[in-house]
Formats: structure tokens, C-alpha cells, sequence
């Protein structure tokens, strides 16, 4: 009976694995095929090989910069119209006139600050994803030498960007998964369905990240920092190759902020000992004591944060401009290797680059949660006595 | 963008990726001596390369 029942899930297992493989290809070719073609509208239209690269370049930018809409692709239709498929989201900006909300669709796609939007007696324009407030009697961005708006000035924007929006989502994501996970364990031992998938991630980082790093008297503590930063980081990872195009863990404000709660994490669980160590180092000639003190509180204030914060944004950034830059081999070697030609070769090292970045996005998942265990175990480390060095 | 900027930035990354050249290859060696410590060696290995990487990167983002 038991034996039947195994088989029968490990069926349904496979079905499920098979379904999600394809929606992953499909999920991988999607991307591709709407930067080839909206490629193409630009080849015939403007024509030019120097235009293309720049507009490549653009692509590229504006794909890693954060935004106030979901953008999915562009297209020219048939009476020479430019037309955008993507969904808006809301803005929320505070001005000197209290907060001020519409939906960015209100800008109609437009980037370069010339869709005056009034609200409240106040005109917004949005230019490179930037929200401005005109200035009474502006009726456009003006700059000076240093592109600075001279007739405008910037409102408080708390806007639900894309990157804000990724991480609601995520959030809730996780939320559902991981209570219902815990509730199952109040009837059962096991945990049943989607929850065999989390399981033994849980379980590993408990034991192969926060409990080696931290110390088995005080591993429980954090683990639950940890678990959070390390599917938070995985998943939004993952969900940045999808062609919804997110990339937050690509923007420094969403690394900074997990690195400044790393950060106040082990400043506030440090012990004595940790901060005998930074301020007055025992065992060495006083005279180098407040000069070893400097150094280590800037690798405890500053280096330790800023390696966490650089490393996760520079990979994934590093990894989305790779991925864009090889879908566009279809375009820039298209004269030189027949369109089938170059279309196969970036489908190709696209591909295998996208399947290293599924690699890569676990292991600065792992790593951000390896080193923030490592780091709040140096803060909470039990000192022996100083004498026991001799025994080794 | 300037010369100067970028040699330093490439300098160090020259010098990262002959850190990470090293601690690959004293992990190899490693492994080959003691497979049954394979498992702490490559954890050791990640987390040096891990704070090299950071170095490199570090380099390229003030280096631009």
C-alpha cells in the first residue's frame, strides 16, 4: 500500500518536473525572440550600424536600471506607430503639497521628460526613470552643463517600482510557502507537496550554513535571518532570468539594505569579547593598539558591509548585461553569419550562459548567507582562555 | 574613465585572478590528498574566493 502510494507520487513528482522544465524553456526563448524582433523593426526602419550598437548599449542600461512600469516588448505596428506591452504601476510621490498618486501609465511610455502629467496643481515629468517637478511656468526639462534639471526639482518618489513591486510579491511568496510549511508540521512529520522541495533547503542551511559558522550554542537565534535572506535573495535571483525582467538583487539600494541589517545584526549580538577585540586588542604592544582599533572598526563598519553589498549587485548585474549582450550576437553578427547563423549562436551561449546564472544565482545566495553567518559568528564566539593556544 | 583608473582596476584584477588561480589549485591538491575532507575544503575555498571576488569587484565599480 505504502509502496503504491510512493509510486504514484513520484509520478505525479515527474509530471510536475517535466511541465515546469518546458515552461522554463519556453520562460528562456521568450526574451530572445522579442529583442530580435523589435532588433529587426530597427534595422529596417533607421538602418545603420553605429545607431544599433547604441541602441543595444541602451537596451542594456535601461534593462538593469530599476523603472515605474513592466515593460515586456515594443513593436512598430503596421501604420508606422511605436507600441509598448507592458503594465503600469502606481507612483507615489510627496510633495510640498502632501502625497500625490497616479498610475505611470499616465506618462504613455515616455522617458525623455516631455508627458506633462498635472495632479494637485503640480506637473510631473519622468525622465531616464526619474520623477521630476516642474517649476510654475516650465513647460520642459531644462539642463545645465552637468545634466542637473535647472527648472525643476526632485519630489520624494516611495513609488511601487518594479523592483519594489519584485520584492512584495517575493515577500508574500514566501510567506505562503514557508507558513503553510510550518503548519504542516503540526499534523504530520513530513511535509506533503511543494514543501518536499523546501524541506531539505531548510534544513541545509540550518546545518551547513548557520550551524557551522555560529556555534551550536547560539546557531537558533539566526537561523531565521539567515533562511530569510537566503531564499529572498534565491528566488528573486531566479525570478530576475525570467523575461519579466526584474533585477533587484542587481540594484545597490535592495544589496545595501540586506547588508545594513547583516551589519546591525552583529554590531547588537556582538559580546564582550568581539568588541575587546576591535577597540582595545589584548596580547599586543600597547602602542599599536589604537592604530589596530582603527582598522578594525573600518573592516567591521565598512568593509564587511560593502563586500556583501558590492559582490551580490556586481554578480547579478554582471550576469543580466552577459545575457543581454549575447542575445544581441543575433543582431550585431547578423550581416556576417546569415540570420539563421547568428540567431543559432546566441540561442546557444545564451542558453548555456543562462544555465550558469542558475548556478550563480544560488551560490551568492549561499554566499550572502555563508558570510553573514560567518560574520555574526566572529560577533557572538565563545573565547577560550589564551593559554590554550600552547596546545596545538 | 580615466588611464590611470582603469590600469589600477585591471591590476587588481589581474592580481584576483591570480588569488583565485591559487586557491583553486591548493583545493585540487587538497582534495586529491584528502578526499574525505572535500566538503570543508570546498566551503573554505568558497569563502576565500568569495572575499577575493568582492576585492575585484570592488575594484571594477570604483575603477569605472
Amino acid at each position: 500500500m505504502h509502496e503504491i502510494f510512493k509510486d504514484q507520487n513520484l509520478g505525479a513528482m515527474q509530471k510536475v518536473i517535466t511541465s515546469l522544465r518546458f515552461s522554463f524553456l519556453i520562460l528562456l526563448f521568450f526574451p530572445t525572440y522579442s529583442f530580435a524582433f523589435s532588433g529587426d523593426q530597427h534595422a529596417t526602419t533607421d538602418g545603420g550600424r553605429v545607431n544599433e550598437d547604441e541602441e543595444i548599449a541602451e537596451f542594456i542600461k535601461h534593462h538593469i536600471k530599476d523603472a515605474h512600469d513592466f515593460h515586456l516588448f515594443s513593436y512598430t505596428s503596421s501604420h508606422g506607430e511605436r507600441k509598448h506591452i507592458g503594465f503600469p504601476l502606481p507612483v507615489v510621490l510627496w510633495t510640498a503639497n502632501g502625497l500625490v498618486t497616479f498610475m505611470s501609465s499616465a506618462f504613455h511610455h515616455d522617458d525623455e521628460g516631455k508627458v506633462i502629467v498635472e495632479k494637485n496643481g503640480l506637473r510631473f515629468v519622468k525622465y531616464h526613470e526619474k520623477i521630476y517637478q516642474l517649476e510654475n511656468g516650465a513647460d520642459g526639462l531644462v539642463f545645465d552643463e552637468d545634466h542637473h534639471p535647472v527648472n525643476a526639482e526632485k519630489p520624494l518618489d516611495i513609488s511601487i517600482t518594479k523592483s519594489v513591486f519584485g520584492i512584495l510579491l517575493i515577500g508574500l511568496l514566501l510567506l505562503i510557502w514557508f507558513s503553510s510549511l510550518a503548519r504542516q508540521y503540526k499534523r504530520r512529520q513530513i511535509p506533503t507537496g511543494f514543501g518536499r522541495v523546501l524541506e531539505p533547503l531548510v534544513i541545509y542551511v540550518r546545518d551547513e550554513i548557520a550551524r557551522p559558522n555560529i556555534g551550536d550554542k547560539n546557531y537558533r537565534k539566526f537561523t531565521g535571518y539567515l533562511l530569510t535572506v537566503f531564499f529572498f535573495i534565491w528566488i528573486l535571483n531566479l525570478v530576475g532570468l525570467t523575461p519579466l525582467g526584474f533585477n533587484v538583487t542587481g540594484q545597490l539600494a535592495v544589496t545595501g539594505a540586506l547588508a545594513i541589517f547583516t551589519l546591525i545584526i552583529y554590531l547588537f549580538s556582538g559580546n564582550k569579547h568581539f568588541w575587546s577585540h576591535i577597540l582595545w586588542m589584548p596580547g599586543v604592544p600597547y602602542l599599536i593598539r589604537p592604530v589596530l582599533a582603527v582598522i578594525e572598526l573600518a573592516g567591521t563598519l565598512l568593509i564587511k558591509p560593502f563586500s556583501l553589498l558590492v559582490r551580490l549587485f556586481a554578480n547579478i548585474s554582471a550576469g543580466h548585461i552577459v545575457v543581454m549582450s549575447l542575445i544581441a550576437i543575433m543582431i550585431t553578427l547578423k550581416d556576417e553569419l546569415t540570420p539563421a547563423g547568428s540567431i543559432g549562436l546566441s540561442l546557444l551561449l545564451s542558453f548555456f550562459i543562462t544555465l550558469i546564472e542558475v548556478l550563480v544565482a544560488f551560490l551568492q545566495a549561499y554566499i550572502f548567507t555563508m558570510l553573514s553567518a560567518l560574520f555574526v559568528g566572529m560577533a557572538v564566539e565563545e573565547h577560550e582562555h589564551h593559554e590554550q593556544h600552547e596546545h596545538h | 574613465m580615466t588611464v590611470p583608473n582603469l590600469v589600477g582596476a585591471g591590476l587588481i584584477v589581474i592580481g584576483a585572478g591570480i588569488g583565485l588561480g591559487k586557491i583553486g589549485g591548493s583545493a585540487m591538491e587538497g582534495i586529491a590528498r584528502q578526499p574525505e575532507a572535500t566538503g570543508k575544503i570546498q566551503t573554505a575555498m568558497i569563502i576565500i574566493a568569495a572575499l577575493l571576488e568582492g576585492l575585484a569587484f570592488g575594484a571594477l565599480f570604483l575603477g569605472k
